[in-house]
């Protein structure tokens, strides 16, 4: 099973929940950092790297004595990635998507696959936990291809080790966070109940609600802010998978670096309880409480 | 004019909390929400919508069926696995289609269409801080960069036009298309972080970016209270890389008072931390002022 934990917004605790999770689950785990813009999940989980490689996207090299400059490429590509200026061909390797359009177009095989790095992609072990990350590189702009490779990464360790994944997501709704979570078997929205927070969480829903999909809602720093995103999941029947209090000593405690789910008996089963809704959610099984709104 | 961007790397941070802030204590400026994914300054800055525009960009694949022999050579030649098969029919997952065009050019039929996206949409309105431009992706859409440069020329040219002095933008979290996107141009980037490993590690990454564009960046500490020794050890690694560390603000529940009350902080009936955000943005006017190009 692949469990998606993501939001609209930045900051509620995505990671957090992701890392508590791990700590609880008693099923072969593979915890995933698709969050590759921004990757922290490594920070709280502490894993041991074993691999660690560049990611690469496949770029055009154009052999120019064999070019005669007639545009078929130029003219296909939607990125303006490769140009033909007389008898100059200019390629972009930034702005080049990885399509393969003007390597196949090209009608004198002049244009071969080169590669440029996008970022680096790890894979270590934290306790029984496999774990898997991918980082984008700094002044890199596109994140999908990335995150792309790293998917397929983990489609392999599932199919070799029949493990269950958690997904940190990125935040957001745009392509990078849809590409995370379209491949889950369970999306978990992590928010907060605050005006940005529940504002962002309704943005997410009706984002990654056509997937059809179980989808649930974790609501951390519970007693900040209002009630208003525990009246939406009342009226939308979006269950309420668990709820963590705002509690100032674990805001100081995250800022340490631990994972919540280590901090008390208490918050511990938190997570165990989550553990256990998010098996009834993928099964249909999980009773809707309704949020005392 | 001057530009300044509000970025932070990692989400939740506070970032928005403070431009709104910000926007209330600028004069002589036009605000900017270039987070088009996750907007939320809107809900600070309660905008009147005065003008909405459609954005389209790029393009996405559409099989026609009537026309397709499920010959399949779309679907191998793909590199994104957006072809779908199911039984003997093909279709295209527009959510996976990066709009690349091969399938269309080499459709043996061409049985593949190839309409224009329309992936947004976004505003001019009126705030009682002043215009503010602002846009909405749509849920699973590319190209934000390509929408947050469209918001930027808006907003020059809308500032150029009012004679405004100042362009002042909330900023996209995570340092890639949107992020780069709100970076060009900018005279001053200023960063909000938060003494918290994932902060820590964001900020540096964020802080790369603007290296790598050459762009001046000024540092927040927000809630520096959470960890005030990761918040020296972030003051100190900002020193060793030349940031300049323009404050340091306490977790204060007043900042989700006054989201809750669509109001910004420095609204409210003052406290140290809106004592402290006013100095700030003192702060950020005189770094924008020497950095400035023109």
């Amino acid at each position: 099973m692949i469990v998606s934990i993501a939001s609209g917004k930045g900051g509620t605790g995505k990671t957090t929940v992701a890392a508590s999770l791990t700590r609880v689950w008693k099923r072969p785990l593979v915890a995933v950092d698709l969050d590759v813009e921004a990757p922290n999940l490594h920070l709280f989980l502490r894993p041991v790297i074993e691999e660690s490689g560049p990611a690469w996207i496949e770029i055009p090299v154009v052999d120019e004595s064999r070019c005669t400059f007639c545009q078929a490429c130029s003219e296909l590509c939607q990125f303006k990635a490769i140009n033909v200026l007389g008898s100059v061909v200019l390629t972009f390797p930034e702005m080049c998507h990885g399509c393969g359009g003007c390597i196949a177009i090209c009608p004198e095989r002049a244009i071969s696959p080169g590669k440029r790095e996008l970022g680096e992609i790890s894979r270590g072990r934290a306790g029984s936990t496999e774990f898997l990350m991918g980082r984008l590189k700094i002044g890199e702009a596109m994140s999908p291809p990335l995150m792309r490779q790293v998917k397929s990464r983990l489609k392999d360790m599932i199919c070799a080790s029949g493990r269950d994944a958690i997904i940190d997501a990125p935040p957001g709704v745009s392509c990078p966070a849809v590409n995370a979570v379209m491949d889950s078997d369970v999306i978990v929205l992590v928010t907060e109940p605050t005006p940005f927070g529940f504002h962002d969480f309704k943005l997410a829903w009706e984002a990654f609600a056509p997937f059809g999909k179980p989808m649930g809602v974790v609501i951390n720093r519970a007693g900040i802010g209002n009630r208003e995103v525990y009246s939406f999941c009342a009226e939308k029947e979006i269950p309420l998978l668990a709820e963590a209090p705002y509690e100032r000593a674990v805001a100081e405690a995250y800022a340490r670096g631990r994972i919540i789910a280590d901090l008390s008996p208490e918050f511990r089963n938190i997570f165990v309880s989550l553990y256990a809704k998010i098996f009834e959610l993928a099964a249909g099984t999980l009773l809707m409480e309704a949020p005392h709104a | 004019m001057r530009e300044i961007v509000v970025i932070s790397g990692k989400g939740g941070t506070g970032k928005t909390s403070l431009t709104g802030a910000f926007a209330h204590l600028a004069s002589n400026k036009v605000v900017c929400d270039l987070d088009v994914d996750a907007p939320d300054l809107h809900l600070l800055l309660r905008p009147q919508t005065g003008q909405t525009e459609e954005f389209f960009s790029g393009h996405v694949a559409e099989i026609d069926k009537g026309l397709c022999t499920q010959c399949g050579l779309c679907a191998s030649m793909c590199r994104y696995e957006a072809v779908r098969v199911d039984k003997d029919t093909f279709s295209i997952d527009p959510l996976r289609c990066e709009g690349c065009k091969v399938c269309v050019a080499f459709c043996p039929v061409g049985a593949i269409l190839f309409p224009e996206k329309y992936c947004g949409r976004w505003h001019i309105s009126s705030t009682r801080f002043g215009p503010l431009v602002h846009a909405q992706l749509f849920a699973g859409e590319p190209n934000s960069g390509r929408l947050v440069t469209l918001l930027k020329q808006q907003a020059r040219q809308l500032a150029k036009f009012r004679g405004n002095e100042l362009i002042l933008s909330d900023g996209a979290p995570g340092i890639g298309c949107p992020v780069i996107s709100s970076l060009s141009g900018a005279d001053l980037a200023v960063a909000v972080t938060e003494p918290t490993p994932s902060g820590r590690h964001d900020l540096e990454r964020v802080a790369d970016l603007c290296g790598h564009f050459q762009i001046a960046l000024a540092v927040i500490i927000n809630k520096f209270d959470l960890n005030p020794e990761e918040a020296d050890g972030i003051e100190a690694f900002c020193r060793s890389k030349g940031y300049a560390v323009i404050a340091r603000l306490p977790h204060d529940p007043v900042v989700t008072k006054a989201m809750v009350e669509g109001r910004v902080v420095t609204e409210l009936p003052e406290t140290d931390f809106s004592r402290e955000v006013r100095k700030t943005w003192r702060k950020i006017e005189e770094l924008a002022a020497r950095g400035r190009k023109d």
